[in-house]
């Protein structure tokens, strides 16, 4: 048996309420190591309220969020990328004012180990760990193949290159668990390709949270989903069996039984 | 080469620059090179709080006045330290407030931190009248400091070495800035001011950077007000009021918010445009209240020009041009 059955995130019965609406509703799921888990259901079904969940962004009402066997509580978003938590959000969140290289500097944050004051002052650590940082952020622009682009400001790229971005910032820090929220949204079908390619390539490195509307590509994509419909889990499994159950097809075809 | 040597040969030679340009003009005008050294430093520590976090701060003259006062109070209370402890405690006072506003701010934006630290500037100046006898009420502190060294006395004019001394602090705290603006840590300010949340994702502590930058910027300002005061053996609540705080943000959008170069360019604007102003008002023979608020005018006049002409500032004009010259030549 390989070491990926061994589980990294767990959500255990998690609900979240804001005002009078239940985004979501005792979800469990659990996110074993090494593989692609995908979460998908209709607009407004919780998936985004769900990655908040995890990332401290919203509070749980009831539940639970297991990392391995550690419960994390009051998580702070800064302190994802200690705990080893990669995310990119819906949208692309890219800073504009910096170049593409200088956004995934920014994402490999949590290797830098110079102080403030070490940077402040020149200190030659500090000029040392920014080299080794940019050693680091080349190597993932070259795996992505945007690193022509090292140099320009996002906002003059295609959007293909920039989810690229996005997406090169969140692996720059090296996570166990990489949470992708729509990362296929806007792309074309070539691109849509690669990214299939290349986030299955990943899993070596990481585990692969992944929220997606693009059907045929999750089934592709993912070894196990989790299918969410009013902020409730009703489908749960390998691509396969999700795609096959009733309740599924109900929820995304709208068809009674 | 490291950025650390190249920002300090930088430094060295703007250094050489200075004391060369000191020995060939009259003592007035040295005064008048040392205050735009000491407003260099005003104006970038605010050109890095304002540019690269976004925090736009209206009362920065606040930070000035803390650094002002307290070289006053130390060299009238205790003459026996040397000059450079007391822009030492100048700084510290003047950044113990800075991050105090800063953690304040932290949870301010846009209109309302602006509102926040104008207040400061408004507030703090009034707070000589309430200790008369301490602080010397609306006509601030009078002194005088002799840091000329024993071996200097007779051989330097008084106002040469204060310009060297002025110069030299302000270009070693623009070697920290520079350092701060090329490095990691400048990178994370832009990334916060572009997208918090994003930033936060990647592990940079949002509130944290900003309250730094605060405090970094208070730094400046508390060493130029020390230097202001060390300079001109004064400390007045006149010399802080809220014009001053407005007229060092405008120096900053002159020059090119964020860049350092361009804070050079606002500070030069800041001296000459108003002392110019004050000359041609002299000259013309104004009533005295339109000579009093015609430097005012002029700045503002030249603000407004320069935003609708040059979006970048100055600084951002003379990039162009040099990246032009370099490609051409490539
Ligand atoms: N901050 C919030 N305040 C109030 N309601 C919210 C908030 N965030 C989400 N909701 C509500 O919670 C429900 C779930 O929203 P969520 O964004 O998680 O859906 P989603 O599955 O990501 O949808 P989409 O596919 O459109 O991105 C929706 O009804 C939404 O309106
Ligand atoms: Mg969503």
């Amino acid at each position: 048996m390989r070491a990926s059955s061994a589980r990294l995130l767990g959500v255990e019965g998690v609900t979240v309420r804001f005002g009078g609406v239940t985004a979501l509703d005792g979800v469990s799921l659990d996110v074993a190591a090494g593989t692609v888990h995908g979460v998908i259901g209709p607009n407004g079904a919780g998936k985004t309220t769900l990655f908040n969940v995890v990332c401290g962004f919203v509070p749980a009402a009831e539940g639970a969020v297991m990392l391995r066997d550690k419960r994390l509580r009051r998580t702070r978003p800064h302190d994802l990328a200690g705990l080893g938590i990669a995310r990119t959000v819906q949208g692309l969140g890219l800073f504009g004012g910096l170049t593409v290289l200088e956004n995934v500097l920014v994402g490999a944050r949590g290797h830098q180990r110079s102080s403030a004051l070490g940077a402040l002052l020149g200190l030659p650590g500090s000029a040392r760990d920014e080299r080794r940082l940019a050693e680091r952020a080349e190597a993932v622009l070259a795996e992505l193949d945007i690193a022509r682009w090292r140099g320009a400001l996002p906002g003059v790229l295609p959007h293909g290159v920039r989810k690229r971005v996005a997406l090169a910032r969140a692996l720059v820090a090296e996570p166990e668990l990489l949470m992708l929220d729509e990362p296929a949204a806007g792309l074309s079908e070539v691109e849509i390709e690669d990214l299939v390619a290349l986030l299955r390539g990943l899993t070596d490195r990481t585990s692969v949270l992944l929220v997606e509307h693009h059907m045929d590509m999750v089934m592709r994509v993912c070894d196990h989903i989790t299918v969410l419909d009013f902020g409730r889990v009703i489908a749960d499994g390998p691509p396969a069996v999700v795609r096959a159950d009733p309740a599924v097809l109900t929820a995304y075809l709208g068809t009674a039984g | 080469m490291p950025a650390l040597v190249r920002h300090l040969l930088w430094a060295l030679l703007a250094l050489v620059l200075v004391v060369a340009l000191s020995l060939v003009i009259d003592p007035f005008t040295n005064v008048r090179l040392a205050s735009v050294g000491y407003y260099l430093l005003a104006v970038a520590g605010l050109t890095v709080l304002t540019g690269l976090t976004g925090q736009v701060s209206l009362g920065h003259g606040a930070f000035l006045f803390l650094g002002a006062y307290t070289v006053g109070l130390l060299v009238i209370h205790a003459p026996a330290l040397p000059i450079w402890v007391d822009l030492l405690a100048a700084a510290a006072v003047s950044g113990i407030a800075g991050a105090l506003t800063g953690a304040a701010a932290a949870r301010l934006h846009g209109p309302y931190l602006a509102g926040a630290t104008l207040a400061l500037a408004v507030g703090l100046p009034a707070v000589t009248q309430r200790f008369p006898e301490l602080l010397g009420g609306s006509n601030g502190l009078g002194f005088t400091v002799s840091s000329l060294p024993p071996g200097l006395v007779g051989v330097v004019p008084t106002t040469r070495w204060q310009a060297w001394v002025v110069w030299a602090t302000a270009l070693l705290a623009l070697v920290v800035l520079a350092n701060l603006t090329t490095g990691p840590l400048g990178r994370q300010m832009r990334a916060v001011r572009d997208d918090e949340v994003s930033a936060a994702l990647a592990g940079v502590r949002v509130g944290r950077t900003k309250v730094l930058a605060f405090l970094i910027s208070a730094v400046c300002g508390g060493l130029a007000g020390g230097l202001q005061a060390f300079l001109l053996g004064t400390a007045a609540p006149g010399s802080f009021t809220p014009a001053l705080s407005l007229a060092l943000l405008a120096a900053v959008v002159l020059g090119g918010t964020g860049s350092l170069w361009g804070a050079l360019w606002g500070a030069v604007a800041l001296v000459y445009l108003q002392a110019g102003a004050e000359e041609f008002a002299h000259g013309f023979d104004l009533p005295t209240d339109v000579a009093n608020f015609l430097p005012q005018a002029v700045y503002g006049v030249v603000l407004i020009v320069v935003v609708l002409v040059l979006p970048n500032g100055v600084h951002g004009v003379l990039r162009k041009f040099s990246r032009r010259r370099k490609e051409s030549t490539v």
